[in-house]
């Protein structure tokens, strides 16, 4: 049976503010697709965002959604989940919004390996406020603000998450959409932190600032440009120059945040003896 | 001097054993509720009372031992205690953790009070209730951070963008520390809004006596939640209250929340009428319930010639200096604001002209001896005692200007 996306969707919130060419909505069905086909109720779900074009896709979905200050995804999505573990929270978040303003937050969650899934829209730009430089920008591609090119040299954020210790970390395309859903499937059932970076078109603000050409042309580099990590290994690093390397960065299994907790709990349970219950006892220390 | 403030007992931590601290404790089989404890431990017994089961913080002096206390206590009693990158991811958690109906808190002190501004301001625009506490220590920047002060009146009046409604509470002992916590989840759960409490350094280290209550005999507030079913819930109502009862993430009412302005179902909106009546909601719902939120303690203005107003540890120094002035002859009276925000203009309204000058001692440059001379509409003249060397101001000191 084809799948309902209208199920998932708050119909009377469209139309959506993505612009034409725009990758973000490939992705937001894709979510939609995985969540599906997981089975997932909407109430046990929780759509977690910061500030950015990526961030606002919680508006259009029928679950419990949280769109909170920039950068900032991440530390509310962590105290939803410590205080309703039971909750399925997914963070999705910008490359600007997840490491530059949230950088901090980012590794940290990646290495705390709390469960949550986040899902980052790469697209190398300030989208929603014009077309500023990101930290993901390539040296020497113009953006708003840098108007000779950019001078800084770009985060990877695939091993940036890999090397701050996150449980799952997958990079694709939004070209690649059926690895796009296996990627952001195996996200959502894996234990602990897990990332998944797609990389998706800005026709509008990074495009037309760098001549890439429209939604089409961008999706079409995409296509040429994709290589596997395996085969990535293989190349020079002249021949990787404007590759976008894709595949499964970190598959690990490792304690999550909350398992660490639940030792805390119980030691903490055994040195400090309940003397009454109730909502209001007391302790003794 | 530190010596002289009555009852001060300095960075005093009353242990019981190497490797336990004398915090929090009422054991049934106990026949005394009577301990010697510290401000900040006091406040984190307050939030167990009040029903805390979530804090996040980031540590800062002088307001670590709350953290502490409440990383040992949280996970026996089966909550959570986590220790955040920063202080703007600890505000954002608690913030997270709330919306799922558990009561959290936050402490820190002024640098840190600055980096949760944003979200303490997402906080009120989403009507989120969480509880920060902020231990005053002495700047502007880092300062002086083992030191007292009172200078983040009016941060915590203003320190967000855009105009929200605040709760401010100010205690001026350890006891206070307990029930003014306990109070400041009551409001907050309530009103649906952040609560600060704000005490100076020197309550939150002080070590004194405190009578600790019977906690299941505290009232407690818990917030409403709503009775519609689902699709009938407005999450941001305007309802007669004012108040519109909070559904918690997961239980069936799938909602959004948004820092944007937003209309009554929590989705942005740029419509002027709507925007304007939900932000007039989020202040009105404290201006109107202001007289049930203000207290101040009242000492001997009945009749005074010199009215003293003062809050925090300096009212304690003021208290002994208006009894030093009357042994002198001189009637002098003291208001105590144990609410700063809304500000007890009312209260003071109410009795300055019964005194021909008003002396507002506090350890800033006048931040509330301002609120104070328009509450008085600078009928009398209002002088200022201040301090911002991180050194108390002692009773003689405030009594000098009584006098003089």
């Amino acid at each position: 049976m084809i799948m309902d996306y209208l199920y998932y969707l708050r119909k009377d919130k469209m139309p959506h503010i993505w612009c034409d060419g725009c990758g973000n909505g490939i992705i937001l069905k894709s979510i939609l697709r995985v969540i599906d086909k997981l089975g997932w109720k909407k109430d046990d779900i929780a759509l977690v965002s910061g500030i950015g074009c990526s961030s606002r896709t919680p508006g259009y979905v029928d679950f419990n959604t949280l769109h909170t200050t920039h950068g900032r995804a991440l530390a509310f999505a962590t105290g939803l989940k410590i205080a309703k573990p039971n909750l399925h929270v997914i963070v999705v978040s910008g490359d600007g919004d997840s490491t530059a303003i949230g950088g901090n937050h980012f590794i940290h969650a990646c290495r705390r390996n709390i469960d949550i899934s986040m899902v980052i829209f790469n697209n190398y730009i300030y989208g929603m406020t014009g077309g500023q430089v990101s930290p993901t920008t390539p040296t020497g591609k113009k953006a708003t603000t840098a108007p000779y090119g950019n001078p800084d040299a770009p985060f990877d954020i695939s091993l940036l998450a890999q090397g701050a210790g996150a449980a799952f970390v997958a990079r694709t395309t939004v070209q690649q959409y059926a690895r796009m859903d296996k990627f952001i499937e195996m996200a959502f059932t894996h234990k602990g932190f897990s990332v998944v970076e797609v990389l998706t078109p800005c026709p509008t603000s990074y495009g037309r600032k760098n001549k890439e050409g429209n939604g089409v042309t961008m999706l079409e580099y995409q296509k040429q440009n994709a290589v596997t990590i395996e085969r990535a290994a293989k190349l020079s690093p002249e021949e990787l120059q404007g590759k976008l390397v894709t595949g499964i960065f970190v598959d690990r299994d490792q304690p999550t945040y909350l398992e660490r907790y639940d030792n805390v709990r119980n030691k903490a349970k055994k040195a400090i003896p309940k003397v009454r219950d109730g909502e209001n006892y007391a302790i003794q220390i | 001097m530190r010596e002289s403030l009555p009852g001060f007992c300095h960075y005093g931590r009353v242990r019981r054993g190497e490797e336990t601290r004398g915090i929090g404790v009422i054991v049934d089989n106990q026949k005394s509720n009577i301990r010697m404890m510290q401000g900040n431990s006091a406040c984190a017994e307050g939030a167990i009372a009040a029903g805390c089961r979530f804090f996040a913080g980031y540590p800062i002096t002088p307001s670590s031992e709350i953290a502490e206390d409440l990383a040992e206590k949280l996970p026996a009693i089966g909550g959570n205690f986590i220790q955040m990158e920063d202080e703007i991811a600890a505000m954002g958690a608690v913030i997270g953790a709330s919306l799922t109906g558990v009561k959290s808190l936050t402490a820190t002190s002024g640098p840190g009070f600055s980096l949760k501004q944003e979200n303490i301001g997402f906080a009120a625009m989403t009507e989120v209730p969480v509880v920060i506490v902020n231990v005053m220590r002495g700047g502007p920047s880092t300062g002086l951070p083992t030191h007292t002060s009172q200078g983040d009146v009016m941060q915590a009046r203003w320190g967000s963008h855009g105009d929200s409604g605040i709760i401010v509470l100010c205690p001026a002992s350890v006891e206070e520390m307990f029930y003014m916590t306990v109070k400041a989840f009551n409001f907050s759960e309530k009103f649906r809004t952040p609560v600060i409490l704000l005490p100076d350094e020197i309550i939150g280290h002080l070590t004194e006596r405190i009578e600790l209550p019977d906690y299941a005999l505290l009232e407690i507030v818990n917030r409403s939640k709503p009775i519609v079913p689902p699709e009938k819930y407005l999450p941001y109502e305007m309802v007669e209250s004012d108040i519109p009862p909070m559904a918690f993430f997961g239980e069936g009412y799938r909602y959004h929340v948004t820092g944007l302005a937003h209309d009554e179902t929590g989705f942005p909106t740029n419509d002027p009428e709507k925007v304007e009546e939900q932000i007039r909601r989020i202040n009105r719902k404290i201006e109107r319930y202001r007289d049930e939120i203000v207290e101040v303690e009242d000492v001997f203005t009945e009749d005074m010639d010199v009215f003293v107003v003062a809050y925090g540890s300096t009212a304690r120094s003021a208290k002994r200096a208006v009894m030093i002035a009357r042994e002198n002859g001189i009637k002098a009276g003291l208001l105590r604001l144990k609410t700063l925000w809304p500000f007890p203009d009312k209260e003071i309204e109410k009795i300055y002209r019964r005194a021909n000058k008003i002396v507002v001692p506090e350890m800033n440059l006048g931040q509330i001896a301002h609120e104070v001379e328009w509450a008085t509409r600078r009928e009398k003249p209002v002088i200022r005692v201040n301090h911002v060397n991180g050194e108390p101001l002692t009773p003689k000191e405030i009594y000098e200007r009584i006098k003089g």
